[in-house]
């Protein structure tokens, strides 16, 4: 994700379409919420919500850490380089989706970010992921 | 999936479109599957709907990834009969180019099958192919649980 120096509140649109909703934010961690919504489903046979979607809000939980850091200050813009997601077990049909990111160090031109997706235990978790994001990339279109 | 039986008994095993259709989520991102002998090439078309950044604008990483993962899944489920939807077990993602807002193709490369585990590759570009805006490898769990 590419996030620009906005609000912590300020969802871009697919975050947006997602459904993601900012819950807390205590220290460097922060934790948002992905209601439970028919369109996020990955196989309608069970229910159970696609990969995609937990890996969208892991991406963008993980962003949004960073702003969490002391050493952030606002104008800094960051992309995305890498993330890898493991995934431990289904999401449970039906039930909300948590995603709890920390951002454990900050460099001159890196972010370095772990985050857990769970539903009601974050010791028992659906996923986790670990990405890295530059620091300072270009925030306007170029010409 | 009851659809891959379906597809299987009505011998429609390749329409991987109509697989796409059947996932909500593949749905919601507008995704689409086009098959030209035995490659695959998956489609994202452009809507704002996947902006993660308004300012450039960019993609959201997490549709690129999402994108990535389908991919990989569909190009799995061409390649080999499962009966099931092969499960995510992790997946790893490059972000090289910031994702312009314009269609994205995906093509992905089954690196290797065992029994139980695949290995795959995915790569996706906008308008020229040898400039990737993003690329993934990932496992994917076969066997019934």
């Amino acid at each position: 994700m590419t996030t620009d120096d906005a609000s912590l509140e300020t969802l871009p649109p697919h975050g947006e379409a997602i459904g993601i909703e900012m819950v807390a934010i205590e220290g460097r961690k922060c934790t948002v919420k992905v209601p439970y919504a028919a369109h996020l489903v990955g196989d309608p046979d069970t229910g159970i919500i696609h990969g995609g979607v937990i890996t969208a809000t892991l991406d963008n939980a993980s962003g949004w850490a960073i702003r969490c850091h002391e050493s952030w200050h606002s104008g800094i813009s960051m992309a995305t380089l890498d993330i890898r997601i493991d995934y431990m077990k289904p999401a449970v049909p039906g039930m909300d989706l948590f995603v709890q990111s920390e951002c454990f160090k900050v460099t001159r031109n890196v972010a370095f970010v772990r985050a857990f997706a769970y539903q009601d235990d974050i010791d028992d978790p659906v996923a986790t992921s670990v990405a890295s994001f530059m620091l300072g990339t270009p925030n306007e279109a170029r010409q | 999936m009851r659809i891959l039986q379906q597809l299987r008994d009505q011998d429609r095993a390749g329409d991987m479109q109509a697989l796409v259709d059947h996932i909500p989520y593949a749905r919601f991102l507008g995704i689409q599957a086009d098959i030209k002998g035995s490659e695959v090439t998956m489609i994202l078309p452009f809507k704002d709907s996947l902006i993660g950044n308004v300012n450039l604008p960019a993609l959201h990483g997490g549709a690129i990834g999402a994108f990535l993962e389908i991919t990989s899944v569909v190009q799995l489920l061409f390649n080999t009969s499962c009966e099931r939807l092969p499960k995510t077990i992790d997946i790893s993602i490059d972000y090289l180019r910031s994702g312009k807002p314009v269609d994205t193709f995906g093509r992905a490369t089954v690196t290797r099958q065992g029994r139980r585990v695949a290995n795959v590759r995915a790569e996706l570009w906008q308008d020229d192919r040898s400039k990737p805006v993003a690329a993934s490898h990932g496992h994917f769990l076969l066997a019934p649980s």
